[in-house]
């Protein structure tokens, strides 16, 4: 007859340790939103790489001009910064339907270890982009978030990790078909957010 | 049947030292507030508690001063890591064979 609070014991230090070490709060729907941000993004990239520049000679020799990557960094920039916002506003929302403090141990975690990957990558990029090394930047930028992906799914939703997974290897593939860096990026960013986002609102947030 | 109930350990047998077992289990260490915040209790309830697992040397205790404001944080011991794992398998064998 005690056997009922035994199993309250374990619910209750498993809801314990899960709570402690893991940011639950993530949202899903600022998946959602930010796969439709880089949606918007990637066309309005597409239209400037392939609109509002010259193509030179015969081939589809890209000539990319300096007006051109600006907006093009201006594009990434503003998705980035929607992104992270709609993030943070979906979770505090999410954080206080859950009683549960939006900046506390676990999320700092989990910002940390999301920011190291993704820092790194961020910089080397710029660099790239500094030594006019263009080429490349659609499969990094696939592959060190990817990275910070799976590095930060120990401290929030296990969804994340196969997230992180999924972009690394489309990061991997932009890299051997290297002329379609945009839609692999429209592909990761975009579908991938979307698709995971739905997957994680429906588990967590549909109740 | 005898041997499990030995190995329930009176120590744990709180919802509340429970859960400061199962919380400095997974995080290397906890300072006060943040246990309070996760177990929604009071100070003096959680002292208590606290006070209790350190006597049975459980957990740690240090005090530290970040900036002007004292800081109390808590980490299990290897001994208390021991107890708690112990207990929990306990739990198991206690639900399992009935």
């Amino acid at each position: 007859m005690e056997n009922h609070n035994y199993l309250n014991d374990i619910s209750e230090i498993k809801n314990l340790m899960d709570k402690s070490s893991r940011f639950i709060s993530l949202s899903g729907l600022s998946g959602i939103l930010a796969g439709i941000y880089a949606l918007i993004g990637a066309w309005m990239a597409y239209k400037t790489i392939y609109f509002d520049t010259s193509t030179m000679g015969s081939y589809r020799d890209l000539v990319i001009s300096e007006a051109a990557v600006m907006r093009l960094l201006a594009i990434a920039t503003v998705v980035l910064v929607a992104s992270i916002v709609t993030g943070i506003l979906l979770s505090i929302r999410k954080a206080r339907k859950s009683n549960e403090n939006v900046w506390n141990s676990a999320s700092k975690r989990l910002v940390i270890n999301f920011m190291i990957p993704l820092a790194t990558g961020g910089f080397f990029i710029l660099f790239l982009i500094e030594k006019e090394m263009l080429g490349l930047i659609a499969p990094l930028t696939l592959i060190f978030y990817g990275l910070a992906c799976v590095n930060a799914s120990k401290y929030t939703l296990g969804d994340v990790r196969y997230l992180g997974i999924t972009m690394i290897a489309l990061g991997l593939l932009s890299t051997w078909f290297l002329g379609y860096g945009l839609l692999f990026w429209a592909l990761g960013f975009g579908g991938c957010h979307i698709v995971y986002g739905s997957l994680m609102y429906y588990k967590y947030e549909n109740n | 049947m005898l041997n499990i109930i030995q190995n329930i350990n009176k120590a744990f047998d709180h919802r509340i030292r429970l859960g400061i077992m199962s919380i400095l289990m997974v995080n290397e260490s906890a300072d006060f507030n943040m246990l309070k915040e996760l177990l929604g209790v009071t100070d003096g309830n959680l002292a208590s508690h606290t006070k209790a697992l350190e006597s049975e040397n459980y957990i740690q205790i240090e005090k530290q001063f970040i900036g002007k404001k004292p800081n109390t944080k808590y980490s299990a011991t290897i001994e208390g890591r021991k107890a708690f794992t112990a207990h929990i398998e306990a739990l198991e064998k206690l639900i399992k064979s009935s």
